[in-house]
């Protein structure tokens, strides 16, 4: 392996890296926001919203990322409505990942025994000082682990964003594989780039999941009670 | 006279050649799907072993797989194989193999968790019926488990399918590939071509994935009631 | 002296979607300071009258009355009225992220906007009053079964209820820590607290009741003081469900 290559070519990845994360970022929380909507529209059964979240949804779930992107890049231009490489990236990833966080976070409060609701009804709370004050709470923590995997997830699905003349990670690679025949180094680079982005993020969401389990309400240890 | 883009379509066998550029990513996604059910089955066992170098030898098969964006798995088999075991694999062959072992590791897991999730008196009251370990499995675990894990399986194939639209990406002439050929040959006479053609294959897609979601889902359902 | 009628239903009717009758026009009463136990067997309705009685679900036909309100579930004061009917349900129905403390607190702080450290000083008492003043900072999961009802218990009588509905409470727990429970809904009895009690253990019933009623299939089948139902059931029904709690050998 050419490591004298590796060392010229390595501020190429980590530029490239750095752009992926950008847009991962922006991605997801866009995809939070949409999943945090679409799932309240969904709990509360608005009407008409339902049916369009509903729709949303489907198309979202079962329709590749790529074809996405593809529609969004080099269709939509035709009639009249032009995206750069970078708000098409984050626009395709959050009209994905929406869908995705909104099932996170709708299944996370359907966690929520129904006797909780009756419990605070028969307190005399209204329905909006339950959801605040116990759905709530507890659909964050059920929502976790859920929504850690659709974070790696996400991060993973933003390999496919060459497809629209994007220099991120996989860009670069191609690259450099075209140009000097260096497949080696080339790929090593790709593969150590992506564990240097989803290896933290993946130990990250371990760590909170296991928080959510033990420390929080108390059941960290039911002998000691501590 | 101005040409209405969705004419494209129509022109020639242009529907049709975008249907067959989708059979060949669907047929990539069935084959890899059939191994990896074959060899999910088998690493699912494998994982319930109670032997611990074999259980870590088994989750970091599984980790990598999952941290890995297929994407990145397709370059390295099908760029570095080529190199180094001297075999040129077509873009095909490199998917299938790639998707393979990405869903015998998912399989695996999900037949883990099936077999996992079927409690303990099960087996012993197979046991103490008087049938054998192989018994025990034929007539009581694997028809229990198949029943948990069908839903499941569903969703890994509509993964499956939509994962295989990467396969453009090294090469292969499928949907995308066919739909880029259209648009090329049109760019004079419908010259927003791009639109229509993007805009069907995206609906080609749904019209596939949503069916066996869409199963899965009430599956699940009836499952759980 | 003429007592208080509190609670009073009219001819309630309730069908399931499959129309199965869960409740038949129950007309019910029930005066100030009594207790009544509700009997009979799984799925004869009487679960379903408590929550219809706390508006937790809607009747087809019939009328609840809280002293002279009419109560309607559709109604704005259907939060303020359930705040003067207490229950206690089966079980899991403490509020898992909160601290005892602050499973009881919750309501009366929230809902009735009171101060907490009036409150906190009650519910400390309260919870003395169970046997529980050491746990006020623990989480319900690191609770017994006993322990969560009396805390349940606890949390409805903050809000200072004139009714306190209590739906089997006893019936998700183990055997010895039943009658701790029971001992504090026995106490509460005696200082004249307005009691609706769905329960299966006949001794408590007939310990605590002024009055039982034995309900089947939606219907009430008979009434009466405790000893009369207990010793001298009237109904065929009735004695064939009391049969089945004998086991001794004949």
């Amino acid at each position: 392996m050419d490591f004298e290559f590796i060392r010229t070519y390595a501020p190429l990845y980590a530029s490239a890296a750095g752009l992926t994360l950008t847009i991962a970022f922006f991605g997801i929380l866009l995809s939070v926001l949409i999943g945090l909507l679409c799932s309240l529209v969904k709990i509360f059964r608005i009407p008409v919203l339902t049916a369009i979240v509903n729709g949303y949804i489907e198309i979202s779930r079962n329709t590749p990322l790529l074809i996405q992107l593809f529609f969004l890049y080099f269709g939509l231009p035709k009639i009249g409505i032009v995206l750069s490489s970078e708000t098409c990236a984050i626009t395709g990833l959050a009209f994905l990942g929406g869908s995705y966080m909104a099932e996170a976070f709708r299944t996370g409060i359907e966690q929520i025994p129904k006797i909780q609701t009756d419990s605070g009804l028969s307190l005399g709370m209204t329905g909006l000082q339950i959801f605040r004050f116990i759905i709530l709470p507890q659909a964050i923590a059920t929502s976790v682990p859920v929504f850690c995997a659709n974070t790696i997830f996400l991060i993973k699905e933003t390999s496919v964003f060459s497809a629209v003349a994007l220099a991120d990670l996989m860009f670069v690679a191609k690259d450099l594989i075209g140009i000097y025949y260096k497949t080696d180094e080339a790929l090593f680079m790709l593969v150590i780039s992506y564990l240097l982005i989803l290896l933290p993020v993946s130990a990250f969401c371990t760590l909170l999941e296991r928080r959510v389990r033990y420390a929080e309400f108390g059941n960290s240890d039911p002998v000691s009670g501590k | 006279m101005q040409n209405l883009g969705i004419q494209i379509l129509f022109q020639g066998n242009n529907f049709l050649r975008l249907w067959e550029g989708l059979w060949v990513s669907l047929k990539l996604a069935v084959i890899s799907m059939f191994f990896s059910i074959c060899l999910g089955m088998l690493f699912g066992m494998v994982m319930t072993s109670t032997k611990k170098p074999v259980r870590i030898l088994c989750r970091l098969y599984l980790e990598t797989v999952r941290i890995m964006p297929q994407l990145v798995l397709l370059f390295l088999v099908y760029f570095g194989a080529a190199k180094h075991l001297k075999v040129n694999f077509s873009g095909g062959t490199a998917a299938v193999l790639v998707f393979t072992f990405w869903g015998t590791a998912e399989m695996g897991d999900l037949v883990r968790s099936a077999l996992e999730s079927i409690p303990v008196h099960q087996y012993q009251s197979g046991y103490a019926l008087g049938f054998g370990k192989i018994g025990v499995y034929r007539h009581i675990i694997i028809p229990q488990t198949i029943r948990r894990l069908l839903p499941s399986m569903m969703n890994l194939l509509t993964r499956m399918v939509k994962t295989t639209s990467l396969v453009v990406l090294i090469g292969v002439i499928e949907v995308v590939k066919v739909g880029k050929q259209i648009i090329d040959a049109s760019r004079y006479t419908v010259p927003d071509a791009a639109l229509w053609v993007y805009g069907v294959i995206f609906i080609m897609y749904f019209a596939v994935c949503y069916p066996f979601s869409r199963a899965a889902a009430l599956l699940d359902k009836k499952l759980r009631d | 002296m003429k007592v208080e009628e509190i609670l009073k239903t009219e001819q309630l009717n309730k069908s399931y979607e499959n129309g199965l009758k869960v409740l038949n026009d129950i007309t019910f009463s029930l005066k100030k300071g009594e207790v009544v136990v509700i009997i009979g067997p799984s799925g004869c309705g009487k679960s379903t009258f408590l929550r219809c009685l706390n508006m937790l679900e809607p009747v087809d036909s019939g009328t609840i009355r809280f002293k002279d309100r009419v109560i309607d579930r559709a109604n704005k004061d259907v939060y303020e009225l359930r705040q003067k009917i207490g229950m206690v349900f089966q079980s899991y129905d403490l509020f898992p992220h909160l601290t005892i403390l602050d499973n009881i607190l919750l309501a009366p702080i929230q809902v009735q906007k009171r101060e907490r450290s009036e409150v906190a000083k009650e519910a400390e008492e309260l919870l003395k009053r169970v046997g529980l003043s050491d746990k006020t900072k623990v989480y319900p999961r690191q609770l017994s079964g006993g322990q969560k009802q009396r805390v349940a218990i606890v949390r409805a009588l903050m809000m200072h209820p004139e009714i306190l509905l209590l739906d089997e409470i006893t019936a998700a727990l183990d055997p010895e820590m039943v009658r701790e429970v029971l001992q504090v809904v026995l106490e509460l009895a005696k200082e004249g607290m307005t009691m609706v009690i769905v329960t299966h253990e006949m001794e408590f019933a007939k310990a605590v009741a002024d009055r039982v009623l034995f309900m089947d299939q939606g219907v009430v089948v008979e009434e009466g003081s405790p000893e009369e139902f207990f010793h001298s059931p009237q109904t065929e029904r009735a004695k064939q469900f009391l049969n089945m709690f004998h086991y001794e050998a004949r």
